[in-house]
């Protein structure tokens, strides 16, 4: 079957929209997707007929957004296979997934001496809740180096494990660079020492079909609304025996099985994690983004992503000046790259100015930018919706730009 | 192609990006502050000599998009000869000019800085134009080693 990109681009009302009076060309996919009509769909049924809040009242309303909101949890469990429901925690975002780790998992089990390794190529979510954590129970951070194409340098890698290693928290697939990282292999060489892995996987997840059975991580994380789903939930993917034998992150209603003034139990996974009224809509609307992708298949999606990542960087290869940032042989459909003296802002602007959206900037990943000595890049990344023909448009716009700059 | 981005970069922004004026770093300054765009990395240091309230002189090192680097490069050139009191004016004058009402722009005043005129259609640009003059700013009041604009 051929994939069926015409189609899936009348499923994204945006993709209608004229910026500058030109159509949109959107390649800003790595920092947030556009949402198809199925997932504002799924947002304005609730609030029409179904909404009230979940796990509360016995009225008809509380119930019915109680069953569509655990179904949400459901559709996660299935699209991740993970072994149980209980396995899925609703965050706000990977970043505060990170967050609930280092404050639970992280205070009860990481002391002073001990080693937690992140490597090289890390967005700000997984370094600064670690430094926060080491600086607080005098743990020490170690950062695994890579190669100037951007990929891990394993043996360097595994030469950080050791007794007194902790954790291993890598990022899954590069935001700033594009890399997928050998996570099987990461993950084999720190089970071998009884290491616990968590994966950031806020990148990967829209690019690539994760098992998580089958990787047998210990931790993964993402937002949702880089997964074509609304802002403001994520998922928190643990293992059942370690979410357990964790204490909870925050306090509050939801998460607690009796109160009293002397002293509190706690609710059971998966709600021990999820104090508070949680972003129902948007949770729900997570699971109207999962429902849209199984329609396509996350394989295909891959395979089709690939091809548009194989395009672009063929034609970009041709730009005299143009250098790629990030050459990993295993990549996702991230094209970072700069244009000599010209300044990844300008090339922004210009762009917008022909309506293609790209990031120009540090990527929320500063020691990325300081490894390849440039303040920023510019950055395209690819979606499921986009096409070759946008690609032409962005080739053709950077070859004008750097005429204009002369 | 860029028809539109005519009014931002215009030919002297391009003059002043490839050939920035007065880019080195200068001995013997009276005052140096760093000046730092976080959101965007853009960075540089502004030196200033002085002889009693009048600056004599102003160079910059530094790196930043075209639209950062024209203004400080223009920036340094002008304020050369002013007195404090005269540069204070001109920032107040560049600060109305990019982020004010068209209306109260006063062309006669801003003179070669009316090339960044442009930056007012532009809302994500404005602190690029405007980081020179903060830096300048904050070396006029001699307050702080450093500043950021977020």
């Amino acid at each position: 079957m051929t994939y069926p990109i015409e189609k899936i681009r009348a499923d994204f009302p945006i993709l209608n929209e004229k910026i500058r009076n030109k159509p949109l060309v959107y390649l800003d996919n790595a920092a947030s997707c556009q949402k198809p009509q199925a997932v504002i769909d799924s947002i304005v049924k609730l609030y029409s007929h179904d909404y009230a809040n979940v796990h509360r009242g016995v009225h008809t309303l509380s119930v019915r957004s109680t069953d569509l909101f655990e179904a949400a949890r459901e559709k996660v469990k299935t699209f991740m296979n993970a072994a149980s429901e209980k396995e899925i925690i609703f965050v706000r975002g990977a970043t505060d997934a990170i967050n609930l780790i280092a404050q639970t998992y992280g205070k009860a089990n990481i002391h002073a001496g001990d080693e937690i390794i992140i490597t090289a190529m890390e967005h700000h979510s997984n370094i600064v809740p670690w430094q926060m954590l080491c600086e607080e129970k005098g743990a020490i951070l170690k950062v695994a180096p890579m190669t100037s194409q951007g990929e891990l340098l394993m043996p360097e890698f595994e030469a950080l494990l050791n007794s007194k290693t902790k954790l291993v928290s890598v990022v899954h697939m590069s935001n700033a660079l594009g890399t997928i990282n050998p996570v099987e292999k990461i993950i084999e060489l720190a089970h071998a020492r009884n290491i616990p892995v968590l994966l950031d996987g806020a990148q990967a997840i829209p690019h690539t079909p994760v098992d998580m059975q089958k990787l047998d991580c210990d931790f993964y994380v993402f937002s949702g609304h880089k997964l074509y789903a609304p802002t403001g939930v994520g998922v928190l993917y643990g293992k059942q025996s370690l979410l357990e034998a964790m204490p909870p992150y925050q306090g509050g209603g939801d998460m607690i099985r009796t109160v009293t003034f002397e002293k509190s139990t706690y609710a059971g996974l998966p709600l021990k994690f999820e104090a508070g009224t949680p972003s129902i809509a948007e949770v729900i609307g997570l699971g109207a983004a999962i429902d849209y992708l199984n329609t396509i298949g996350m394989d295909k999606i891959a395979a089709y992503e690939a091809e548009l990542l194989a395009y672009a960087t063929q034609a970009a290869l041709k730009i005299d000046g143009l250098k790629i940032i990030g050459e990993a042989k295993e990549k996702g459909a991230i094209l970072s790259f700069t244009l000599g003296k010209i300044h990844p802002h300008d090339i922004g602007t210009m762009l917008d100015s022909l309506g293609i959206a790209i990031r120009a900037g540090h990527h929320c990943a500063m020691p990325v930018m300081d490894f390849y000595k440039v303040p920023a890049t510019a950055r395209a990344s690819f979606a499921m919706y986009n096409t070759k023909a946008e690609i032409d448009v962005l080739i053709l716009g950077i070859k004008n730009l750097i005429e204009m700059f002369g | 192609m860029f028809e539109d981005l005519r009014d931002l970069y215009q030919e002297v922004i391009f003059d002043h990006n490839r050939n920035p004026r007065n880019f080195y770093v200068m001995e013997n300054y009276d005052r140096m502050v760093e000046g730092f765009n976080p959101l965007c990395g853009d960075r540089l240091t502004l030196f200033l000599k002085m002889d009693g309230d009048l600056i004599t002189d102003a160079s910059f090192q530094g790196s930043g998009c075209a639209i950062s680097t024209a203004s400080v490069s223009l920036m340094t050139e002008i304020v050369k000869g002013k007195t404090e009191a005269e540069a204070e004016a001109l920032f107040k004058t560049f600060h109305e000019m990019t982020t004010g009402k068209e209306e109260n722009i006063n062309f006669e005043t801003v003179g070669k800085l009316a090339v960044l005129a442009g930056v007012r259609e532009y809302p994500a640009r404005v602190k690029c134009a405007t980081l020179a003059w903060h830096t300048l700013d904050a070396a006029l009041k001699n307050e702080q080693q450093s500043i950021s604009t977020e």
